[in-house]
């Protein structure tokens, strides 16, 4: 594990996460596939920008890599 | 075509030495009459170097190609007595809008600092660019300019290289003690000496229209993502001098370089452009094409500025794609900073590695556009389906919000790279704080001054050789080293800051003392005139340390 993996929240940090599963699945309902995606894009560089610490994102971007 | 320009033809004189058949050493001899070479030749003759300038043509640039010129190319150019001719006849700009299918996703403004002699950005054609150019060489008697002299093989020598060069009557042979090539992306001294030039090529293409119309439109940079005119790809647009418009359609990797070439093709996609309502011309603009173009890019480098006695400079030595205009721009600047070194080592004034720091300099800087440039064609040309996802959700996002605005790249532009770890600088000492960026390594900034009771520029008072820019009470004397002087230039005396924006720019409130290269880089800055210290800076600028 790379040092700077520690900096991530490794613990639950949103209340009720049943519940903003179903809303993130819910608000693409109906979108086609090339929709979906243009709004997975937007909603990771929203985030992105919220989180906006660099050696965070690195480690996201790292702990995000297909297994 | 519709021409609006007439070229002009450049006389080929058959050299003495071709007529002797007697081979002659000179000390000089740049390979290309591009901006890059022309520059060089001009600013290597300015500082003393007899220069022969050889190139396989005997007219200018065909087609208008490099459009836009940034301020510290100017600077250069007016170092060399020809860019207020350049400003005068450019169109300048400082606005671009980036628009994203229908509507507007950013604009910017590069909001050019007032009290500068040249302004931040213009649009001049090439070919005008290179006349002024070629018109000043032929001033300087130090120039020589062998038109339709074309290099066929080069031999190189501890000391010098042979050349071999082809004319319309025959071939002869050329020595020279340095060669600079200029010779462009597609350098062939570059295989002559089998440099390595490595980088990445992108699998997309453009074409470039010139377009002469008579457009009520402002003089700005526009630029389109998938507009409904051209879906799925961009294009840019800027206007030049002569009602002349630069058009960029991105054609993407499937295109037919053969068939988009056509003239017959090339005209619906302007037409579909220019009636567009997204493309704001209105209805019925007539246009006329003048000339095209198909390309694609490459960024990459060649792996040492320097082989033996052999300088790459501008395109040979470093590609990139033309977001950003950082291609022509660069090169000048490389030219600015290879003849003072040049100089200094032919006139025996320091030794033969400062050559050296050209290609640690330069290097730096050419890594650095690499990296803009390359930056800004992965967005304009996303690989992968994923990136053009992330690509087109920054512009959505950029219509709506502040946060994403910054992150959208049509061509990052050009400005000079810092040289800040450069061997050439003496660092500021912690006993030497300044709150100005003019840092050792960096071009000095441009101010308004009073010279001899007349307004003047501060530029124009540096890049004849060192000077000490000094602020607050006036030394006794120049400093010199063996045959180099850094001559004084007092602000108070020798020139006045009337305004104050010099002595805030440089931070010289409280006194200072700037050690100012030959091309117009700070190498060193004290808080206070100290001559042992001033003589170790001008050895460590000229590798003359020992």
């Amino acid at each position: 594990m790379s040092p700077i993996k520690a900096e991530l929240n490794d613990q639950l940090n949103i209340a009720d996460p049943d519940g903003f599963y179903q809303e993130l699945i819910d608000a693409q309902r109906g979108l086609d596939d090339d929709k979906q995606q243009l709004m997975n894009a937007k909603l990771i560089i929203i985030l992105a920008n919220q989180i906006g610490d660099r050696d965070i994102l690195s480690a996201a971007i790292q702990l995000a890599e297909p297994k | 075509m519709l021409q609006t320009y007439d070229y002009p033809q450049y006389d080929y004189i058959q050299s003495p030495e071709q007529i002797n058949g007697q081979a002659v050493r000179h000390p000089l001899v740049i390979v290309g009459g591009g901006p890059v070479g022309l520059t060089m030749a001009l600013d290597c003759a300015q500082r003393g170097i007899k220069t022969i300038l050889i190139d396989n043509n005997n007219t200018v640039s065909v087609g208008s190609r490099a459009v836009c010129y940034a301020k510290r190319p100017l600077e250069i150019w007016d170092r060399l007595a020809c860019g207020e001719r350049m400003s005068n006849k450019g169109v300048g700009w400082s606005k671009g809008k980036v628009f994203f299918k229908d509507d507007l996703a950013y604009q910017f403004d590069l909001l050019p600092e007032t009290g500068h002699k040249m302004p931040a950005m213009i649009n001049l054609q090439q070919y005008y660019l290179e006349q002024y150019l070629v018109d000043k060489c032929y001033e300087n008697p130090l120039i020589e300019l062998r038109w339709k002299h074309n290099l066929i093989s080069l031999t190189q020598h501890d000391e010098h290289s042979d050349l071999k060069v082809e004319t319309p009557d025959g071939i002869f042979s050329i020595e020279a003690d340095w060669l600079i090539a200029c010779d462009g992306a597609n350098s062939k001294i570059r295989d002559m000496v089998k440099a390595e030039f490595t980088g990445h090529f992108f699998q997309d293409r453009f074409l470039i229209a010139d377009v002469v119309m008579k457009a009520d439109y402002p003089a700005e940079r526009w630029f389109w993502f998938d507009p409904p005119f051209h879906r799925n790809q961009s294009v840019l647009l800027h206007k030049q001098s002569d009602n002349l418009w630069r058009i960029d359609f991105q054609l993407g990797w499937d295109a037919d370089p053969e068939e988009e070439k056509k003239t017959e093709n090339i005209l619906p996609r302007i037409k579909a452009m220019l009636t567009d309502p997204n493309s704001k011309f209105g209805k019925n603009v007539e246009f006329e094409l003048e000339w095209s173009s198909i390309y694609q890019f490459a960024c990459r480098r060649v792996d040492n500025f320097r082989y033996g006695r052999v300088l790459f400079a501008g395109d040979s030595a470093h590609q990139v794609s033309p977001f950003g205009a950082r291609g022509a721009n660069t090169g000048v600047q490389d030219a600015d900073n290879l003849a003072w070194k040049l100089a200094l080592i032919i006139q025996g004034d320091a030794p033969i590695k400062l050559i050296d720091t050209y290609n640690e300099e330069r290097a730096f800087a050419a890594d650095d556009n690499l990296l803009n440039s390359t930056r800004s064609t992965d967005f304009i040309t996303p690989k992968t389906k994923g990136s053009r996802y992330f690509r087109d959700a920054i512009l959505e996002l950029a219509e709506d919000t502040q946060f994403a605005k910054p992150f959208v790249n049509s061509g990052r532009l050009s400005v000079p790279t810092p040289y800040k770890k450069s061997s050439l600088n003496s660092a500021d000492q912690a006993d030497n704080l300044f709150d100005s960026d003019m840092t050792p390594g960096t071009n000095c900034t441009d101010a308004p001054i009073i010279m001899n009771g007349k307004d003047a520029w501060l530029l124009n008072q540096l890049g004849e050789g060192f000077r000490l820019l000094c602020f607050g009470d006036k030394p006794t004397a120049d400093v010199s080293i063996g045959n180099i002087t850094a001559k004084i230039l007092h602000i108070g005396s020798d020139i006045i800051d009337q305004k104050g924006l010099l002595t805030e720019r440089f931070d010289g409130q409280k006194g200072a003392v700037y050690l100012i290269r030959p091309d117009q880089h700070v190498a060193a800055r004290w808080r206070e005139f100290d001559l042992k210290k001033i003589q170790q800076a001008i050895k460590t600028a000229t590798c003359n340390l020992g």
